[in-house]
């Protein structure tokens, strides 16, 4: 199969590792240029993305085997789940996705005062949304919704629905499914957290410019798939049986 | 390097976003049958849509991130209706009879 | 670029292996070939470990009754074999030891994307070999590299968890060298290679890696999920309390069966490398072959339920995948025929790495069609659980895949160490282990039509003539396996000096002095032919003869 000799797509360096004239001090020295290194970033972050989706997609599958089978008890935890926190919560990683949009807009037009503030507001509502979470798991653990530590799981109160202690077998999957679902994602926002604080000491630094943001780009990102976990786990775990609700 | 959307875009959005995080929670006490779960993806896979074309920025990206973003959709599609498929046709068979 | 006669250089000259001494020099390493490196000695260590175990097995089976060890040994004999071969040798072995070191080579660029990520999936991977080894010491898994629930979740007294930890670890090695690949490939081609002029044995790494990125997570989730399952006693694949060890089983091969096909597809990309310079041709229908590496990689997710037929799982969904399954066999035999074809009048010689090569071809052709025995519903209902099953995955991962990374390494050797390595030892292996290989398994798939089970320590008398055969193979084999890593040891220090090119291959990475420079190109190569441009079909006039 021949192809036609095409013109070089990018400018290299004619000497691989000396220094020449326009060498940002950011350009790593196995990049030809900062342009190849951002897109190299940027493409990383995604197939790291899509090892994510596939990560969490293993539960999303479970999740909805064994929602198919037992519809009924699924629908019974609902009266033990608070969809005000969710929708809370959901509110408060959308307002996050926001700043960190316009943090990253910030860093690429250089605005070095609004990045950083922005970058605080996102931590700021990075850390409510697992000051909720916390608040929610106490609950969990007060009302014995606890399938993983012994003593801590009772579904026998009847108070919202007659015969609920039969589907206790059921509900627990339920409950571990939300523990384990909303446990991994708690820890991809600790380490979305914790990449926000570290950007943002960067930042203070002054190790971006309009010429160099990537890893606040990447980042970004990061932050926003894990907004969108969150946008399929709210009305999945939180929002199964509200119809049969009496409040 | 890239178009830099403004900032009423990205506020445009974060609205739309917040409204229909709203709207899910209302809708999800109207009784719809089978039909709830279907109209609670809708509209996360709608919220989804938002925040990936707009925050992410993929609508202004090159074609191979578009075909990146769409696989990692399309390879979690493959693995939840595949699975499906197994667990919808078991019960085909009516008792007793090879076909 | 045509090729002068150039005088073999001593290793004095600056090449990546002087460039600095001093083990600090190797651990913190950014260079991907002293990576590859790493993994070259972390995963042959794995392969002889896990070929104890295999000798174990058929030292066990030389006999009808149980009588070396009991049926509980004998299930963590074949369990530490299996997770120790699959795991910690084939999926990890071709790109991340000839892929690392090659891949980059081969574009034309100083390393890979992310050279520390690189240096991170290899201590990932020790990592998770580590755990899995103190699984091993500890007393063993007895449940199948398969880890079927609810056995594994509930009922089995080893150590699930830590070999369960090692397995999942490991894989997210696997996952950063596939997203290194994908992203160097993409990225960081020099000026002038185009995705059709790339080596096949970069198309293949690449496919392989979207297989890595896309199946491994998911083995990730299950297998934690398992984990959990035994430290809290959940529920989630335990029947009795209304999980669906079924739900398992569609989740672990969800990966698993694309696993395999991480686990040929490198293997695949060395052959066609070696085909085209031993034979002095280009390889027959480039584009085809380039495009059935991706058509394997996307149709191995459309399969995995051929290894749950007989579970339960509906008769609908066994149509399914048992009509994919057939499809799937398509873009591989095109390479087949495609290497074929590309023999056909054209220039052969018989070098040991072609010797390999034949070998992959003949056997991985045995291994495949006997695949579509197991394929078919009718037919995979009598032969599956069987040594039927086991004769055909050793044909192709072994008779595939190990002797494609047999043929690589002896390709590669002079590059990567500026040594060669003895030819007539070399043939010599080359032969022990084709007819090692074929006296091991080939008896095997007679035993498991008559009905010999799989994973059973004991089996009946009339069983007893294949299973000698089988052990007596075993063992030449071994010789043949051992005999190469004492001469590639030898010839570090005694072998001949190897010149740049002494295959007189074509490529980029042949362009370089043997061993290569740190950074590989003393300038960025810019790239103007075709590759395989060698006399013969299609060749022009300056190409290497």
């Amino acid at each position: 199969m021949l192809t036609p000799v095409t013109a070089p797509r990018r400018e290299t360096l004619s000497d691989s590792h000396g220094a020449v004239a326009e060498h940002n001090p950011n350009l790593r020295h196995h990049f030809d240029t900062m342009e190849q290194q951002f897109d190299s970033a940027t493409l990383g972050m995604w197939v790291f993305l899509l090892t994510e989706i596939m990560f969490f997609g293993g539960m999303f599958c479970a999740y909805m085997i064994y929602r198919s089978m037992y519809p009924a008890a699924f629908a019974s935890t609902s009266a033990h789940m608070n969809p005000k926190w969710g929708a809370i919560n959901t509110a408060v990683l959308i307002v996050s996705s926001l700043s960190m949009a316009l943090a990253v807009r910030a860093a690429r037009l250089g605005q070095q005062k609004a990045l950083q503030i922005l970058l605080l507001i996102t931590i700021f509502f990075g850390l409510a949304f697992l000051g909720v979470k916390a608040v929610e798991y106490h609950e969990h653990w007060v009302d014995n919704k606890v399938p993983l530590i012994a003593g801590h799981w009772d579904y026998s109160n009847t108070e919202h629905e007659p015969n609920q202690a039969q589907y206790a077998r059921q509900a627990q999957i339920l409950f571990c499914f939300y523990f384990f679902m909303t446990g991994f994602h708690a820890v991809h926002m600790i380490v979305g957290v914790g990449l926000m604080l570290t950007i943002f000491a960067m930042a203070r630094k002054g190790k971006f410019d309009a010429h160099y943001f990537t890893p606040v780009e990447i980042s970004g990102l990061y932050w926003h798939f894990v907004d969108i976990v969150w946008i399929f786990l709210f009305p999945l775990l939180y929002l199964i049986g509200r119809t049969k609700e009496l409040i | 390097m890239h178009q830099v959307p403004s900032v009423r875009t990205y506020v445009l959005v974060w609205l739309t976003l917040t409204i229909m995080t709203i709207v899910t929670y209302y809708v999800s006490k109207i009784e719809m049958g089978e039909w709830n779960i279907v109209v609670a993806l809708l509209i996360a896979f709608f919220k989804m849509m938002l925040v990936v074309l707009i925050f992410m920025n993929v609508k202004a990206e090159s074609p191979l991130t578009k075909l990146f973003a769409a696989a990692g959709f399309f390879w979690l599609i493959l693995l939840l209706g595949q699975v499906a498929i197994d667990y919808i046709s078991r019960t085909w068979m009516p008792e007793g009879k090879m076909w | 670029m045509s090729t002068a006669l150039i005088e073999p250089r001593t290793v004095e000259t600056p090449n990546y292996l002087n460039a600095e001494y001093g083990w600090k020099s190797w651990l913190f390493t950014k260079d991907h070939k002293r990576i590859a490196i790493l993994y070259i000695i972390s995963i042959t260590v794995m392969f002889f470990l896990g070929g104890v175990f295999a000798g174990l097995i058929r030292f066990e089976l030389l006999t009808p009754q149980g009588d070396l060890v009991n049926s509980d040994t004998y299930n963590k004999f074949f369990t530490m074999h299996g997770v120790i071969m699959v795991f910690f040798f084939l999926i990890p072995s071709i790109p991340a030891t000839l892929g690392n070191f090659f891949v980059p080579m081969m574009i034309g660029a100083k390393d890979l994307a992310f050279p520390r990520i690189n240096l991170l999936s290899w201590y990932i991977y020790v990592v998770g070999a580590l755990f899995a080894l103190t699984a091993v010491v500890m007393g063993g898994v007895d449940t199948g590299w398969t880890f079927y629930t609810p056995f594994s979740s509930t009922f089995s007294n080893t150590f699930v968890i830590t070999a369960a930890c090692g397995v999942f670890i490991s894989g997210f090695s696997s996952i950063l060298t596939g997203l290194n690949f994908i992203v160097t490939v993409h990225k960081m081609r020099a000026p002038g290679m185009t995705w059709g002029r790339l080596p096949l044995f970069v198309w293949a790494n690449y496919a392989t890696s979207l297989i890595q990125v896309l199946g491994t997570p998911v083995v990730a989730i299950t297998l934690a999920l398992v984990g959990l399952e035994r430290a809290f006693h959940i529920g989630i694949f335990d029947p009795a309390i209304g999980g669906d060890p079924i739900l398992f089983q569609h989740m672990f091969w969800f990966y698993s069966h694309p696993a395999v096909y991480i686990m040929i597809l490198p293997g695949m990309g060395v052959i066609s490398e070696l085909v085209a310079c031993f034979s002095r041709k280009a390889v027959f229908g480039y584009s085809f072959v380039a495009a059935s590496s991706i058509g394997i990689a996307v149709i191995g997710f459309l399969v995995w339920g051929h290894h749950m037929f007989v579970t339960g799982m509906s008769m609908y969904a066994s149509l399914y995948f048992s009509l994919l399954s057939m499809l799937v066999a398509v873009p591989s035999a095109i390479k087949v025929f495609n290497w074929t074809a590309t023999l056909y009048r054209s220039s052969i010689s018989y070098a040991t790495p072609m010797l390999y090569a034949f070998g992959f071809i003949g056997l991985f052709t045995i291994g495949g069609l006997t695949g579509l025995f197991l394929a078919t519903l009718a037919t995979d209902v009598h032969l599956t659980d069987t040594y039927f099953v086991v004769a055909h995955f050793h044909y192709v991962m072994v008779g595939g895949m190990v002797m494609a990374y047999m043929g690589g390494m002896h390709f590669w050797w002079p590059k990567m160490t500026g040594k060669m390595y003895p030819e007539g030892w070399a043939k010599f292996s080359a032969l022990l282990v084709f007819v090692g290989f074929n006296l091991t398994f080939f008896p095997q798939f007679a035993a498991g039509y008559l009905g010999q089970p799989r994973r059973y320590h004991a089996y009946a008398p009339e069983f007893q003539v294949y299973n000698v055969l089988s052990t007596a193979g075993a063992t030449v084999l071994a010789v043949g396996y051992i005999i190469p890593f004492i001469y590639f040891m030898w010839s570090l220090k005694y072998g001949e000096p190897a010149g740049d090119n002494p295959y007189k291959a074509t490529g980029l990475e042949w362009k370089t002095s043997s061993p290569p420079p740190t950074y590989n190109f003393e300038t960025p190569p810019i790239v103007t032919e075709e590759a395989y441009a060698y006399a013969g079909h299609g060749a022009k006039e300056g190409d290497v003869v």
